[in-house]
């Protein structure tokens, strides 16, 4: 029991930190639970049909999940703001359905017979991605991401591409998404088109928003504390949905930022040599 | 005024330039070069087009008809990135900076071996040394060292500028366009601007120049255009620009003018 709340804390924590990838460059993505899903799907689809080895179909599931992000941000990062919200949502809408609607994938019966993978698996998937995390938050990267967050028109005169830069972060959560989705399925065993309901993508989004948007502990923390508190508090059980709509009025009232909403600088003065 | 090489082409080459807002043109067929070494003033009562003129050559608005020509390359509808990188950099009016990040990070954003080449500019995490000595140096040539590593919001509208103009800089640009840069400043700050756009001059090839500020553009300019309802009005030294007659009459009665 532990062990599960544990792990569905993990898989949280990668879809926040996916959320925040793609945030990074100020687009807010209700699509990460569909490319959960394209990643559950394709590394459950090349164990269980094909005998693909788990540590060769999770790298090639995060591969699918992030050719499929790239593909439908090509036209759609065009569009900005509430309209690119809508065409996440839409993302989302269109892979349940296809999910439920196509036979090779199990329709609404969904697929069984995953298995695999180990709580240390997803631990070390977690320290990976908080690794890759913590290096770019000081590299140059990341100050050209903050950068077109807060005005990407500016960023753009300065050199920066900006269609490149955002499909960069919109594949680079999806690939982590689609981490995510392989190492659920293979934990469940057994998944069907409505474990990636868009009430998935919308929870995650919350996490992130809570935690906090800066730095990459705040979707950390949201994710956590969201995960874990319904679970020791018996009684938040049955409000779950209520308590995060709760949580959401209050925190955008009193911290809008979220919890952790220090940014810390892709490179410092004060170390400069010789100053 | 330094005698231009009769094989080289201008910095800066504007020609018939246009553009049109429904219902307003407002910049209606304008030409002008920019030599190298240059300072070109840019004046002209409220809206005469002097904004939307350095956002078209800029790439911020694209342009109705006419063309843009940097170095002798067409830029005239390239995008906007590809025009930063081809050398064309500015400051703006509102000013907009990213005020949530550092003043040092402001400067290093413009660095060019990261900026085209976002993907492997992770790889350089770090202390990133050598990206902020590159900084440094634009950093004190607009007298800012002191303020690296505060936030670029909490600069007063001074340091502001000025770290608008370093960041501009750092990309290394040929023409460097600076949109009303004495605005809000008082004298003794407009005084030092001048001193800092002499040193400008000296990292590009040209500058173009907005002002109100005539004091500040007779220090600067080697020559001025002179603008009014999105065409050029008069064009030529400072003294012939503002002794012109239209000139005269443009500013009667506008508040700030000579
Ligand atoms: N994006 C836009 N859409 C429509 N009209 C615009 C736009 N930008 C500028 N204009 C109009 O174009 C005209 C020229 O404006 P512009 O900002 O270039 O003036 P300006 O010479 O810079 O004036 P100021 O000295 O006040 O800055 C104005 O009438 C302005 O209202
Ligand atoms: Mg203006």
């Amino acid at each position: 029991m532990i062990q599960d709340y544990l792990f569905f804390t993990g898989i949280n924590i990668l879809l926040a930190w996916s959320v925040y990838v793609v945030l990074l460059t100020g687009n807010l993505s209700f699509a990460q639970g569909a490319f959960m899903a394209i990643g559950c799907y394709a590394a459950g689809i090349m164990t269980t049909r094909y005998g693909v080895p788990l540590a060769v179909a999770v790298p090639a599931a995060m591969l699918l999940s992030s050719a499929a992000a790239v593909l439908v941000g090509f036209p759609a990062l065009r569009v900005r703001g509430i309209y690119l919200i809508l065409v996440t949502v839409g993302v989302t809408f269109c892979v349940r359905i296809a999910l439920e609607n196509v036979a090779y994938t199990g329709g609404v019966e969904g697929l069984k017979g995953m298995s695999g993978t180990r709580l240390w698996h997803l631990g070390a998937a977690i320290a990976a991605v908080g690794l890759l995390l913590f290096l770019l938050s000081r590299s140059p990267l990341q100050r050209i991401l903050d950068a077109v967050r807060e005005d990407d028109r500016v960023a753009a005169s300065l050199g920066v591409n900006l269609t490149y830069v955002k499909l960069l972060a919109f594949g680079a959560g999806a690939a982590i998404a689609g981490l995510a989705g392989a190492l659920y399925g293979h934990y469940l065993i057994f998944v069907r088109p409505d474990n990636f309901d868009i009430l998935v993508s919308i929870f995650v989004v919350l996490y992130v928003i809570l935690g906090g948007v800066n730095n990459m502990w705040g979707p950390l923390l949201g994710a956590t504390v969201m995960t874990l508190l319904p679970e020791f508090i018996r009684a938040l059980q049955d409000w779950r949905p209520t308590m995060f709509g709760v949580a959401i009025v209050v925190m955008l009232l009193l911290r809008p930022e979220g919890l952790l909403k220090f940014r810390q600088p892709s490179a410092r003065w004060s170390g400069h040599a010789g100053r | 005024m330094p005698v231009a090489d009769r094989e080289e082409p201008p910095v800066l080459r504007v020609e018939a330039l246009a553009k049109q807002f429904d219902g307003l043109r407002a910049v209606d067929g304008v030409s002008f070069d920019v030599a190298r070494g240059e300072i070109v003033g840019i004046i002209g009562p409220n809206g005469a087009g002097k904004t939307v003129l350095i956002n078209l050559i800029s790439g911020f608005y694209p342009a109705t008809s006419g063309s843009v020509h940097l170095a002798g390359e067409d830029v005239t509808s390239l995008p906007l990135h590809e025009i930063g990188r081809r050398g064309i950099a500015r400051t703006f009016q509102n000013i907009r900076l990213f005020r949530r990040m550092t003043v040092l990070e402001n400067v290093l954003i413009a660095d060019q071996r990261h900026a085209r080449r976002p993907a492997r500019a992770f790889f350089a995490f770090g202390r990133q040394r050598t990206e902020i000595a590159r900084a440094a140096r634009y950093l004190e040539l607009m007298g800012l060292a002191a303020r690296a590593d505060r936030l670029a919001g909490t600069l007063p509208y001074g340091e502001a500028r000025r770290l608008e103009i370093a960041r501009a800089l750092a990309t290394e640009p040929k023409l460097l366009m600076l949109d009303e840069p004495a605005a809000g400043m008082n004298e003794e700050e407009t005084a030092e601007l001048v001193q800092d756009v002499r040193r400008a001059r000296a990292a590009v090839d040209a500058i173009v120049l907005i002002e109100h500020d005539m004091s500040l553009i007779q220090a600067l300019s080697d020559r001025v255009v002179a603008m009014d309802y999105g065409r050029v009005m008069a064009a030529g030294t400072p003294a012939e620009v503002l002794a012109d007659p239209n000139v005269q009459r443009a500013y009667l009665g506008e508040e700030g003018g000579p």
